[in-house]
């Protein structure tokens, strides 16, 4: 029998590295300071040791340069494993993501496939103010070829990792900052996750929050909040934003009739809004009151904690949201 | 020494008659240009043809690597991509390279290492980089050669690059096609320091500087470079002097440089100039010379033929390739 293992969030990242490395020797993990300093959120602590400067490659500060790099490692047959220490920096990037790895498959025809995967830490709610702190993950899943993988509990950490290096098309994981310490319990029955569904985290008939990343605990406990009141919340985690598992978002939809969704992002032009529409498109008549987005305030996130708090999306705000649409059962 | 360039009568007859096929390969491009057969933005390789089929001769095409710009078309043919194929592409039927998806910019051949046509100016760059990177642990002994107009040192990615190849000291050949125009804009108006080799050689690569118009010289250098890669030294770097003659794209009017200037180059046209030499030295006949042309004329007819023939890919297809899910099933064993 397998005994329960209890870790964080950040050390089941590190987990699934270790596996990876093991499982495949074409894998390699490269990005700055990932090796001597044990990268920026201490994700790839002890792997240098572990595996050595082959296998574990500390890169100059040239974001645009080693991801085309690691888009060519993979285009010749390696399964590169690039860390960016926040999305706010792979903007560098964004050329090598957008103009090669997204495209050269179409491009070619179907001749050459982009293997890679790249790991980097989204979000807010640490104090380190408007460049690095931003959730741009809903940008990148605006674009056609790329996976968009957000993770948002432990096993999910310590499962997609093994699925997105398996998966042909360049996958891009959004780690949230505020989750790395996070902590919980495995359960040893779940080895693997798809890069398919979303994944429903709590049942509810009264109101359905859609969510990822950091917005799953707010609307977990947001959920609890509600229970008091007699709101019985269903929470779906997206875990991909793109490709979006739409059917699950509408068949809970259907359930209850009633739909916030909670987004991290700017709501301008947002995975949130993208949702919605798409609601508005094939689900409007499953639904009985309008639409409700919780997002952040449109806003460089700031640095004052009061001010960062009050422009991230927050549980008082969600659980405002459902009671504006739910009515109350007294 | 496997370095020595064999200047037999094959081999000349062989540069020759490569360089001939990218002429005039891009002479028909422009007739089906003006015809609306070929759309969109086409770049020619006119004047330039001494570099790309230079690098092919002295390297080992499937076996080592290429990254090429969206100005490709001499490349695609020196490197052995079938002349049919990439007439297709021009054409945008499913029997094209890229089974119409790229066009003239992006032109890709995964038997023959052929890693596009890149249009993103610097784009390719790193791309060969990671290339190379794959090979050094993959197929030991492989070369990329990435081939970059002088424009492109402007860029942040080209110095990343640059130190990322030294720094790791990867196999890979950097092409710099120096035709002395980023567009319309000369080097000296853009850069600082217009000896390019010195921006290679601040990262301590070595470079050499080439006559980009001579494809005996771009072989001799690249033999040169790819004994220096294949042992293992790290990266090369080589500028090739050369010249487009016909204008940037089939939008561009030329009113950056003057008639004279052109001209003057032409006078160092590489085809005009190899044939002119094989004559003098007995090592080109008539009749040869009009055998080549003859047999560069049919391929390009067949070629024509094979991409009029061809059939546009249904719209129904759209889709397909924009992640690898399917296709990757269908080529698991």
């Amino acid at each position: 029998m397998n005994e329960p293992v209890r870790m964080t969030y950040r050390e089941a990242c590190r987990q699934a590295i270790r596996d990876a490395l093991h499982a495949d020797p074409r894998t390699f993990v490269l990005g700055e300071d990932v090796g001597r300093y044990g990268g920026c959120y201490a994700v790839t602590k002890g792997l240098l040791e572990e595996f050595g400067p082959e296998r574990i490659v500390d890169t100059p500060l040239a974001e645009n340069g080693f991801t085309g790099l690691a888009i060519g490692a993979a285009l010749a047959g390696l399964r590169p494993l690039l860390e960016v220490m926040t999305c706010n920096f792979s903007l560098l990037a964004l050329d090598q993501i957008m103009n090669n790895a997204a495209t050269l498959p179409h491009m070619s025809g179907g001749q050459f496939a982009v293997p890679l995967v790249v790991r980097m830490a989204t979000g807010g709610g640490r104090q380190l103010a408007a460049q690095h702190s931003h959730s741009l993950e809903g940008w990148y899943a605006h674009i056609p070829g790329l996976k968009v993988a957000v993770p948002g509990t432990v096993e999910d950490a310590r499962h997609m990792l093994a699925a997105a290096l398996a998966d042909p098309n360049p996958v891009l994981i959004f780690e949230h900052v505020v989750l790395y310490n996070a902590e919980a319990e495995l359960d040893s029955g779940v080895s693997a996750v798809d890069l398919q569904h979303a994944k429903l985290r709590r049942a509810g008939r009264d109101v359905t929050l859609v969510t990822y990343g950091n917005g799953l605990p707010k609307c977990l406990a947001a959920a609890d909040v509600l229970a008091g009141d007699g709101i019985e919340a269903e929470v779906i985690d997206l875990r991909m934003l793109r490709p979006l598992d739409m059917p699950t978002i509408v068949g809970s939809v259907q359930r209850t009739r009633r739909v916030v969704i909670v987004d991290e992002g700017w709501k301008s032009g947002s995975i949130s809004a993208e949702i919605a529409a798409r609601l508005a498109e094939d689900a409007l008549y499953e639904l009985d009151a309008p639409i409700r987005r919780v997002c952040s305030r449109e806003v460089p996130v700031p640095y004052a904690a009061q001010l960062e708090e009050a422009a991230l999306p927050s549980i008082d705000g969600i659980v405002a949201a459902v009671r504006s649409i739910v009515p109350r059962r007294d | 020494m496997t370095t020595k360039i064999r200047l037999d009568r094959t081999h000349l007859h062989h540069l020759w008659r490569q360089m001939l096929r990218i002429r005039r390969f891009e002479a028909r491009c422009v007739e089906l240009y003006q015809a609306q057969k070929i759309r969109g933005f086409l770049h020619l390789y006119d004047g330039e043809e001494a570099v790309a089929v230079g690098v092919a001769s002295a390297l080992d095409p499937g076996r080592d690597a290429v990254v090429a710009t969206y100005r490709e078309h001499g490349q695609a043919l020196a490197w052995g991509v079938p002349m049919t194929t990439l007439m297709a592409e021009m054409l945008g039927k499913v029997e094209g390279c890229c089974r119409g998806r790229g066009g003239s910019m992006h032109l890709f051949d995964r038997r023959r290492r052929f890693y596009g046509g890149n249009a993103i100016v610097g784009g390719g760059l790193p791309l060969a980089a990671g290339i190379s990177l794959a090979d050094k642990r993959l197929r030991p002994g492989a070369v990329t050669a990435c081939f970059f107009g002088e424009g492109a040192v402007g860029e942040g990615v080209f110095h990343e690059t640059m130190n990322l190849a030294e720094l790791w000291q990867l196999p890979v050949l950097f092409v710099c096609e120096n035709n002395l125009y980023a567009m319309g804009v000369p080097l000296a108006d853009s850069e600082v320091e217009t000896d390019i080799r010195r921006k290679a050689q601040a990262y301590r690569m070595p470079a050499e500087q080439v006559d980009g118009m001579d494809p005996v010289r771009v072989e001799d250098a690249v033999r040169r470079a790819a004994e220096h890669i294949r042992g293992g030294h790290g990266p090369y770097f080589i500028e090739a002097r050369t010249y487009r003659f016909r204008a940037h794209s089939m939008f561009d009017t030329q009113a950056y440089r003057t008639r004279d200037e052109i001209e003057g180059w032409k006078r160092l046209d590489p085809i005009e100039r190899l044939r002119a030499w094989m004559v003098a030295n007995h090592e080109l006949s008539d009749a040869e010379a009009a055998s080549i042309e003859a047999a560069v004329d049919a391929e390009l007819d067949a070629a024509v033929a094979f991409a009029e023939a061809g059939t546009p890919e249904p719209v129904d297809q759209l889709e397909r390739f924009v992640t690898m899910d399917e296709v990757v099933q269908e080529t698991q064993p």
